[in-house]
């Protein structure tokens, strides 16, 4: 009797799931993950996400060989309507500048656009040179050469670091522009966050744009950057959430909108999200996936902030729903 | 009478079954050999091919080859520093590795004690069990800083001023570099190397030794004027296959090689190959340019593979022809 039992469970279990398949960024792999699974436990249906990086989840979504892509540079509006898809954001992060200059320790330092544009162009090449000390006039900078740190490998984190350049430093945009792997003047590669963090914890004189997060668990010391309205701001969850705040989310662009250099006194400018992509001419495929979306906006900010990302304000989630009703795809 | 006929008949049904049977074995061996080392070759050359014809109608051939600019937000492409690094890093480390894995055989098989051989085989196979991200990972963590702060300075104090040998080593010393990345990728692929060429000597027929020995020839000599010429072609495929490992190699070289897609101007500059760049940039390829000059870079791979086995193993032919004669 109670091999039936379980058998009719097991059975019932089978065709009461949902099995909802995403694939995309790397960066919110983690996330996912711990979503995927909270949400198995509550609901029995299950999240299958590949982190396969945002070009190849663009890509599965535009085939429809996915329920959803996930993408850390947003499609522009005209890309969306093109490929008859939908487009909202999820996520917050940031990208960091952290760096290891064993003289000053756990200083904080201040950093402006031109700064970091310089230092990226390899036209600042030393920590003592004259403009890094003018923006930290307390701090002792030491006479070492700069190790600049990139990533080697395509990444959002990449995107969003390149996009704020291109944003804040002309000749950034001239020379060189933005994109998940760009054509770098200087420094050298590393692979993935963990590489690039490895490669400036044991430099001595390096400096390199993280994660957030990796910064933190590896207890780099991170520089306070000056923001469009001449604040410095430090990275934590409150300056990046003032960051999407601030940010001009339009439905009918299809969120499209980069958090980088947001107006705000207090927000971090080297701010981006991540976004999901959604067939819009399967509406069936895109309430499944909307399910579990809805779940984790309602519940999932408490795992987001557990792994220290920042989960969306709630006006934009309310925008989110309002979003979804209007092109028939709320769960 | 009957009965004789009826064994007379299962017995040319036993026979036809015995030809049917290796018949059968003869098409599909045959069609498997011809499927794995025919056909699949050549589908994948045409697959690479196809993905990569946008790339190809948009740059040509000798200007991909050549150009050393690699530009993703302006979606401009060329494989020279790629093909550079590759070719420069398989050749540096075969050169470091060839020695040692020859010095390795010789010792495991003309000097070493007999007790003593099975240990320092076994040893050196198992270097070869290693997965090369340890490799990478050892490389990256352990090898590269020891590189930066002690090797790499001393190399420049001893050699930064000699002539033209000095140019190679200009630049500030980091750790990840093309002599980093050779030198971990010879240390890969010496256990295969010697190997193999440890087979081949053993492959020397005692008779020949022995009648050297017999003239008055020390053990120097017999190795030099009897077992490497008699093996030189068996050295040659050993170092051909060690070739086709350091081309691959991909994880490792990834972690040490700085990934900078620029002609290193020194050894102690970082670089990139080919393999490289498609890991690192092939999941992040956002525009179909982009993605078809990867799999065009991954064309060439196959293709740069492909010449440099053929003229290995047109080496080893004309080697064989030669010793014969």
């Amino acid at each position: 009797m109670k091999k039936v039992l379980l058998a009719t469970a097991v059975f019932s279990g089978a065709v009461l799931a949902l099995e909802i398949t995403g694939a995309g960024a790397t960066f919110v792999f983690p996330i996912m993950s711990k979503w995927a699974f909270e949400y198995n436990k509550e609901t029995g249906h299950k999240v299958n996400y590949q982190s396969i990086g945002s070009g190849g989840g663009i890509r599965q979504a535009i085939n429809r060989t996915v329920d959803y892509g996930a993408t850390d540079g947003p499609l522009t509006p005209e890309d969306v309507e093109k490929h008859k898809l939908l487009q909202f954001p999820v996520v917050i992060g940031a990208d960091v500048m952290a760096y290891n200059i064993p003289e000053i320790g756990n200083t904080v330092l201040n950093m402006d656009p031109k700064a970091v544009c310089d230092i990226y162009m390899g036209k600042i090449t030393k920590w003592n040179d004259p403009y890094l000390q003018q923006l930290n006039p307390n701090v002792k900078l030491p006479d070492r050469p700069i190790v600049v740190v990139h990533r080697s490998d395509g990444s959002g984190t990449t995107w969003i670091f390149t996009n704020w350049l291109s944003k804040t430093c002309p000749e950034w945009r001239e020379k060189v522009g933005y994109g998940t792997s760009v054509k770098w003047p200087t420094g050298v590669g590393a692979k993935g966050n963990e590489g690039v963090t490895n490669y400036v914890k044991r430099s001595q004189g390096g400096i390199g744009y993280v994660e957030y997060i990796y910064a933190k668990q590896n207890n780099l010391p991170v520089a306070r950057i000056k923001n469009r309205e001449g604040n410095f701001v430090e990275p934590n969850v409150r300056t990046m959430q003032e960051a999407a705040k601030n940010a001009k989310w339009d439905k009918s662009k299809h969120f499209y909108e980069v958090l980088t250099d947001q107006p705000g006194k207090d927000a971090y400018p080297i701010t981006g999200a991540t976004f999901v992509l959604i067939p819009k001419d399967q509406p069936e495929r895109a309430k499944k996936a909307n399910v579990f979306f809805k779940w984790v906006f309602e519940k999932g900010d408490k795992y987001a902030q557990q792994l220290e990302y920042i989960p969306m304000p709630e006006n934009v989630k309310k925008l989110i729903f309002e979003y979804w009703k209007e092109h028939g795809v709320a769960p | 009478m009957e009965n004789v006929a009826e064994a007379q008949k299962s017995l040319r049904e036993i026979k036809t079954r015995g030809e049917f049977l290796e018949r059968f074995l003869k098409i599909s061996l045959g069609f498997w050999a011809l499927f794995a080392g025919l056909l699949f070759p050549i589908l994948a050359g045409l697959i690479l091919l196809y993905e990569a014809r946008l790339a190809i109608e948009e740059f040509g051939f000798i200007h991909f080859l050549t150009y050393t600019n690699w530009d993703p937000v302006r979606e401009d492409f060329g494989a020279a520093t790629m093909i550079f690094g590759t070719v420069v890093s398989t050749i540096l480390s075969m050169l470091i590795a060839a020695p040692v894995a020859i010095g390795i055989a010789i010792f495991i098989t003309e000097l070493a004690p007999n007790w003593f051989k099975p240990i320092v085989s076994t040893a050196v196979e198992l270097l070869a069990a290693i997965p090369s991200i340890i490799y990478g990972l050892w490389g990256f963590f352990i090898l590269a800083p020891i590189m930066a702060t002690k090797v790499e300075p001393w190399l420049q104090d001893k050699l930064g001023d000699v002539p033209l040998i000095g140019k190679l080593f200009q630049g500030a010393p980091t750790g990840v570099d093309v002599l980093t990345t050779s030198l971990v990728l010879s240390i890969m692929i010496i256990p295969f190397m010697a190997a193999v060429v440890r087979d081949a000597f053993n492959m020397v027929p005692p008779i020949m030794k022995e009648s050297a020995y017999g003239l008055g020839a020390t053990k120097w000599e017999v190795i030099r004027k009897v077992v490497i010429p008699y093996t030189a072609s068996g050295i040659a495929g050993g170092l051909i296959l060690s070739a086709g490992r350091a081309l691959g190699e991909t994880m490792a070289v990834t972690f040490l090689a700085g990934n900078r897609p620029e002609i290193p101007k020194s050894l102690l500059a970082p670089f990139t190959t080919i393999t490289v760049a498609l890991a690192n940039q092939f999941t992040e390829a956002d525009t179909d340019v982009y993605l078809s000059a990867l799999y065009y870079v991954g064309l060439l791979l196959y293709l740069v593979s492909f010449t440099m086995l053929g003229i290995a193993k047109f080496m080893v032919l004309r080697l064989e022809k030669r010793w014969k004669t």
